[in-house]
């Protein structure tokens, strides 16, 4: 059968994932450092695991309501409330999603209608051009640069905006180059919103995970903003709770509303075992999470310092667990990099431009891994660069 | 402790391959050797200080809590016993002879911390027949170290 008629031109005409080729090469090889994933290096913290554990004891496997577990919702209203500084309604405004994956997917279908244009910075995280593309929408990519410390400027985004600007898409601390927002550029954008009368989807699921000893600002805490922004958090990186998928949304009522006819239909609700978990989490689990981020900042401190004393331009990430250093004085291309690295010394970073072209010329380096591998990986990569 | 280096180990694991090498007589290969073997295998599962708390100026207390379990087909204590281990306040936990099934020693920031542990955790697990806490009011010797709050007179440089 002729399958390539049975696709949808929609599905059919997304690119294969850049990081996909590049894996399966480096599946077939043994004794890999890989600077590569995308989660913590630590398992849930034992607690957490308990928790699900205990529920599924209990007995606790039926279905729960779409919007997730009553108790879960409060404690995630109580959590959003002391950690962002902005209230929202347990039983109208919360709503839990498997993944902030599938609420990035449930928000953009709620809001898009064919042709809207949806403005995000890269580089980013890479499902976020496929999932505006499968609602329908037309991405309008804004690049950022190492200059800025990869974070989003207000004029730049002000050039993108057109009357077709349905929505503006935010993640910092950013997968994949760790950026944080300064707060008095976070406020332009928050006037440019108000002014051009946008929705913001703003995901901050690496927001526990940011270094500075400034505190977190949330775009939604902004003048004007709580009306048009939707919340996005979870539990993966913080809570190193990846496989559980569980995240969650927080917004005005009408737009929970809107999410939820979608998640009703094709998610039912998240799987209760995983909200079992999540509740512990947000209930006890604040000392396991700080001992993570402390073990992660260290590692960032002697990755920077390692790279930037062997001759690799790397800024210092504000937050999450990625460092993205600056290869282009090398002359090769992120991919050839990247590859190169690979063949000689076994180590896998994941090239900048699986991350849109703004991150050509780049590498992307996971630190969520061993302390004894980060320091083999790093005289592999010096001794790698002595050859170039 | 019968080998040496592991006895060495013991009390000086901060000592490097080199000087553990030279008090023992042994090539420092061989220590390189030996200890990352025993690291591989769990022979050795960790290192640490053995720190007085009081000094440190930390306020954290610490329960030794007696609890009985019911044994299970299969494993007997094993499955309840790691359990309840692998907690993070937990920082040992045996299985013993006598009255009770397991002594579990309890850290925590207070008292409310360690009793939230047995009443939220601990007892309301199913199989845990019952639990008795007991606390630590002072400590005079840990993992072989004694805890001294005077340093006694040296020795007299020549003696007869």
């Amino acid at each position: 059968m002729d399958y390539s008629e049975k696709i949808s031109h929609q599905v059919a005409a997304i690119p294969r994932s850049g990081i996909r080729d590049f894996f399966e090469l480096v599946q077939g090889r043994d004794d890999v450092i890989s600077l590569g994933v995308g989660e913590p290096d630590f398992a849930t913290p034992w607690h957490i695991r308990e928790a699900a554990i205990y529920s599924l004891e209990k007995g606790y496997t039926s279905y729960t309501s779409n919007l997730g577990m009553p108790s879960l919702r409060k404690a995630i209203s109580g959590y959003v409330e002391d950690f962002f500084k902005v209230g929202y309604d347990a039983d109208s405004e919360v709503l839990v999603t498997v993944g902030v994956s599938e609420a990035i997917d449930l928000a953009l279908r709620a809001l898009l209608n064919p042709g809207d244009e949806v403005v995000f910075h890269t580089p980013c995280y890479v499902s976020y051009l496929p999932s505006i593309a499968l609602a329908y929408g037309v991405p309008v990519e804004v690049p950022t640069t190492v200059e800025d410390n990869f974070a989003l400027k207000a004029d730049m985004l002000e050039a993108a905006i057109t009357p077709k600007t349905r929505v503006l898409m935010l993640n910092f601390p950013t997968n994949p180059t760790g950026a944080v927002m300064p707060v008095d550029e976070l406020e332009k954008i928050a006037e440019l919103c108000v002014k051009h009368d946008l929705i913001v989807l703003s995901d901050e699921i690496y927001c526990e995970l940011s270094y500075s000893d400034d505190e977190h600002v949330s775009i939604t805490t902004m003048p004007g903003m709580r009306e048009r922004t939707i919340l996005l958090h979870g539990f993966s990186k913080a809570f190193a709770m990846t496989g559980f998928r569980l995240g969650y949304a927080c917004a005005p009522s009408p737009l929970i509303e809107a999410m939820m006819k979608i998640h009703q239909y094709a998610m039912l609700c998240a799987p209760i075992t995983s909200q079992a978990a999540a509740l512990e989490a947000l209930e006890n689990g604040e000392a396991a999470m700080l001992e993570m981020k402390e073990s992660y900042h260290q590692r960032r401190d002697f990755v920077v310092g390692r790279l930037n004393e062997m001759g690799i331009d790397c800024h210092s990430p504000g937050g999450a667990f990625y460092v993205f250093p600056d290869i282009r004085k090398f002359g090769l291309s992120s991919q050839e990099f990247a590859m190169r690295l690979l063949e000689a010394e076994d180590v896998a970073a994941v090239p900048g431009n699986a991350f849109g072209d703004a991150g050509e010329g780049f590498l992307r380096c996971c630190y969520a891994t061993s302390f004894e591998e980060l320091k083999t990986a790093m005289n592999r990569i010096e001794r790698f660069i002595g050859t170039l | 402790m019968n080998d040496p280096l592991l006895k060495l180990l013991q009390s000086k694991a901060r000592l490097s391959n080199e000087e553990l090498a030279e008090a023992l007589s042994l090539s420092s290969e061989e220590v390189d050797t030996r200890i990352s073997q025993w690291e591989k295998d769990g022979t050795i599962l960790g290192y640490q200080a053995v720190i007085d708390d009081e000094k440190a100026g930390e306020l954290g207390v610490a329960a030794f809590i007696e609890v009985k379990l019911t044994p299970e087909r299969g494993g007997g204590f094993d499955r309840l016993a790691m359990r309840i281990a692998r907690f993070d306040q937990v920082s040992s936990c045996y299985l013993t002879s006598g009255g009770y099934d397991l002594m579990v020693v309890v850290e925590g920031q207070g008292l409310r911390d360690v009793a939230q542990f047995v009443s939220e955790k601990l007892s309301t697990l199913d199989g845990v027949l019952s639990t008795a806490t007991h606390f630590r009011l002072k400590a005079y010797k840990e993992k072989g170290f004694i805890f001294e709050s005077e340093e006694p007179e040296g020795r007299l440089p020549v003696t007869p």
